[in-house]
């Protein structure tokens, strides 16, 4: 690890400016002090008397503070009253003046600001529980970020925009956020984030702009190699530069939309698993789509159009582009100038013939404006909508195009799946080498278990730590099969509502296995299905009497007297 | 000429200075070490140290830690004065007064490490 880097001075800032009044009031009251040592005072004798320092920092103590506690150790005579005076007015000053600073100071705005950096910083080196950070509260860090705080996990945010901040700090968060103000791209900004803390489990760089997040990206993995990095680009080269220095996950939006776009027209079952696997649930199930093959509209020529436009040739389409810049844009010369949004354009586009309308420019307003105009035009055309910002999000599903490519929700998707299940990627690059019949059977087995919300996925450990009882009933010698652990605890005659999707076992990955398939100790199973049989299978692996029940159909006896008297073991 | 690092160094010096005055003499004759003197340098090492306050330089904190070091030595050195004379009302015997002006003689060594970090840093900074 490398060493920490130092806090900002904002200890040293007090001191400073605390220097002049504290130097102030030490020589207010050793002029007082020395006055009252030098001055004869006068017994009710008529005789002299001197004060020592000891009575003299007594009385002058007291005097600054409360004045009034009488004159001691014997009354004054009229030239020490007169230096009482004197230091009354001398200490007193002094003191409203160091007291003044010192208010000043903490309600200035820039030091209690740098106070509550410091504060931050401090508890994220104190952090003892495992944390991810995550650069950039955009609209796909916010989601991340909730997701993240939703299931118990610890997470530290950058963010440049400090209104952006603010909103963290007061926002719900089940588990709180700490928020760290400033530039990401920062490397020291990094650190005092945790970058380099031994706790951070990953770095997530969601930042819009891709050479910031490259950065984000570089300087973990030079900082902290071991550290697991995802992060998100919207260009080709700029995600193969990222890839180079070993970037664990390289999130492309665009890039995964047009080959998501793609997957649609050769194998719809295929599109629908990837779509329904990189959904999160809760969300409803997204239906399935069948894009015609035949003249496509697009409208936008941008990095998601220039990929659109490939993987639509690629899939045996004619396409005219539409686009405000064609000559900036680079788009192809029979490409339409306009921006889409006029029944015209449209027209002139070849509408007519068309079969599908897709509008990716990066104005919300100008997409829904191109989707309504073509649908007023032609009703029954195929309509792909690029959605920018969230809030758009009930004016897109009033509009109602059959896909929606929401750029935020897809990182967020990504990153999350990415995060809690690592294994559906490993499924999805395997599953989508398969033939289409097979992604169709995958799909129906799949619809029909969690009927109307997208699946969550899963995986089984089948280790000591997550599955206890899995590995006593192996070491007891029973044999358990996959099918087993799909029952209901309550019923095993009932199937929980999930499919497994493949089986770990060291390197070998076994895709749909079968529900006969006898388990080891140290497989890993890839599931999805509903939350609910999520829960109820990982108590099952937990419990021993309900691993024994799901076996071999007994329940086991919990009271040692019957177990004694049945003569039974367990 | 700068005149804060005249304060400063004047500050440090007078600290030095007035701490020698008052070391100086029998070590166990009251009336060769006077309260006047040991008042003096406790509030010019007080002084020095808040002038130390919130310096960043390495030999800052060394320069703040030897001034804090006066100052407990001279405190503790006012302290068995003021106990001995006003908590138990007896005069200065030479045992005490050897113990004070002892303790005085390690604020003494302090100021001193001051002093000569100062001229040190003054030498490195010229050239």
């Amino acid at each position: 690890m490398s060493p920490r880097p130092a806090l900002p001075g904002v200890y040293l800032v007090v001191l400073r400016r605390l220097r002049v009044p504290l130097i102030l009031l030490i020589g207010a009251y050793a002029l007082s002090i020395t006055g009252f040592v030098l001055i004869p005072g006068t017994r009710a004798d008529g005789s002299t008397w001197h004060m020592g320092f000891f009575h003299a920092f007594y009385f002058v103590s007291y005097m600054g503070s409360t004045i009034g506690f009488g004159e001691l150790p014997h009354p004054f005579n009229g030239p020490q009253r007169l230096w009482t005076l004197f230091s009354i007015y001398a200490t007193v000053i002094s003191w409203l003046y160091a007291i003044g600073t010192m208010i000043s100071l903490v309600q200035d705005r820039g030091f209690a600001l740098a106070l509550a950096r410091n504060r931050v910083i401090g508890r994220i080196r104190r952090l003892r529980e495992p944390f991810y950070l995550v650069c950039g509260y955009g609209e796909a860090g916010k989601v991340v970020t909730r997701f993240l705080s939703e299931i118990g996990e610890r997470v530290v945010v950058v963010e440049r925009d400090s209104a952006t901040v603010n909103e963290l700090i007061l926002g719900d968060l089940p588990v709180e956020a700490l928020a760290l103000h400033g530039d990401a791209a920062d490397p020291t900004l990094l650190q005092h984030a945790g970058l380099t803390h031994p706790r951070c489990t990953g770095v997530i760089a969601v930042i819009g702009d891709d050479q910031e997040n490259l950065k984000i990206a570089i300087t973990s993995k030079l900082l902290n190699p071991g550290l697991k990095v995802i992060g998100r680009v919207s260009e080709r080269d700029t995600a193969d530069n990222m890839r180079s220095f070993g970037t664990d996950h390289v999130v492309n939006p665009f890039y995964t939309f047009a080959w998501h776009f793609a997957l649609a027209f050769s194998s719809p079952g295929l599109h629908l698993l990837n779509d329904w696997l990189s959904q999160t649930d809760y969300q409803a199930l997204n239906e399935p789509v069948f894009p015609p093959r035949g003249l496509w509209i697009l409208c936008g020529y941008g990095r998601l159009g220039k990929m659109l436009h490939t993987k639509l040739l690629e899939q045996d389409n004619n396409v005219v582009v539409i686009e405000l810049n064609p000559k900036q844009t680079g788009a192809p010369a029979d490409a339409i100038t306009g921006r889409g949004t006029e029944a015209v354009t449209l027209r002139e586009a070849g509408i007519a013939n068309a079969v599908g309308v897709i509008a990716v420019t990066d104005n919300d307003a100008n997409n829904l404006s191109i989707i309504m105009t073509a649908k007023q035009l032609r009703a029954d055309l195929f309509t792909v909508a690029r959605q920018n910002q969230n809030r758009n999000a009930a004016l897109f599903k009033t509009a109602d195009p059959h896909i929606v490519f929401n750029q935020n929700r897809l990182i967020a998707n990504q990153i999350i799946n990415l995060l809690t299940t690592p294994l559906t990627n490993e499924f999805l690059r395997r599953a989508n080498k398969q033939e289409p019949e097979w992604a169709n059977e995958m799909v129906s087995r799949i619809g029909a278990s969690v009927e109307n919300y997208a699946p969550l996925s899963w995986v089984l450990d089948l280790d000591v730590i997550s599955a206890p009882a899995f590995a006593q009933a192996i070491r007891r010698g029973h044999e358990v099969r996959l099918g087993q652990l799909c029952r209901k605890p309550t019923n095993r005659k009932a199937r929980l509502a999930c499919v497994p999707l493949m089986l770990a076992r060291g390197d070998e990955m076994t895709l749909a296995p079968d529900d006969s398939t006898v388990l080891k100790f140290g497989d890993r199973v890839l599931f999805c299905g509903r939350r609910s049989a999520r829960n109820r299978m990982l108590s099952a692996v937990y419990s021993n009497d309900i691993m024994i029940y799901l076996i071999t159909g007994r329940h086991r006896i919990v009271s040692p007297v019957w177990r004694r008297l049945t003569g039974t073991e367990h | 000429m700068n005149m804060e690092k005249v304060v400063f160094a004047f500050f440090i010096l007078l600290a030095l200075t007035l701490n020698f005055g008052f070391f100086l003499g029998d070590i166990d004759d009251p009336s060769q070490h006077h309260a006047f003197e040991l008042f003096a340098a406790l509030v010019v090492s007080l002084i020095a140290t808040v002038m130390k306050l919130g310096d960043r330089t390495p030999v800052g904190s060394v320069l703040l830690a030897a001034s804090l070091v006066a100052d407990l030595q001279l405190f503790a050195a006012a302290v068995v004065w003021a106990v001995v004379t006003v908590g138990f009302g007896e005069t200065l015997t030479p045992g005490v007064t050897s113990s004070i002006v002892s303790l005085s003689g390690g604020a003494l060594l302090a100021n001193v490490v001051s002093v000569v970090l100062l001229i040190m840093e003054t030498f490195v900074a010229r050239r």
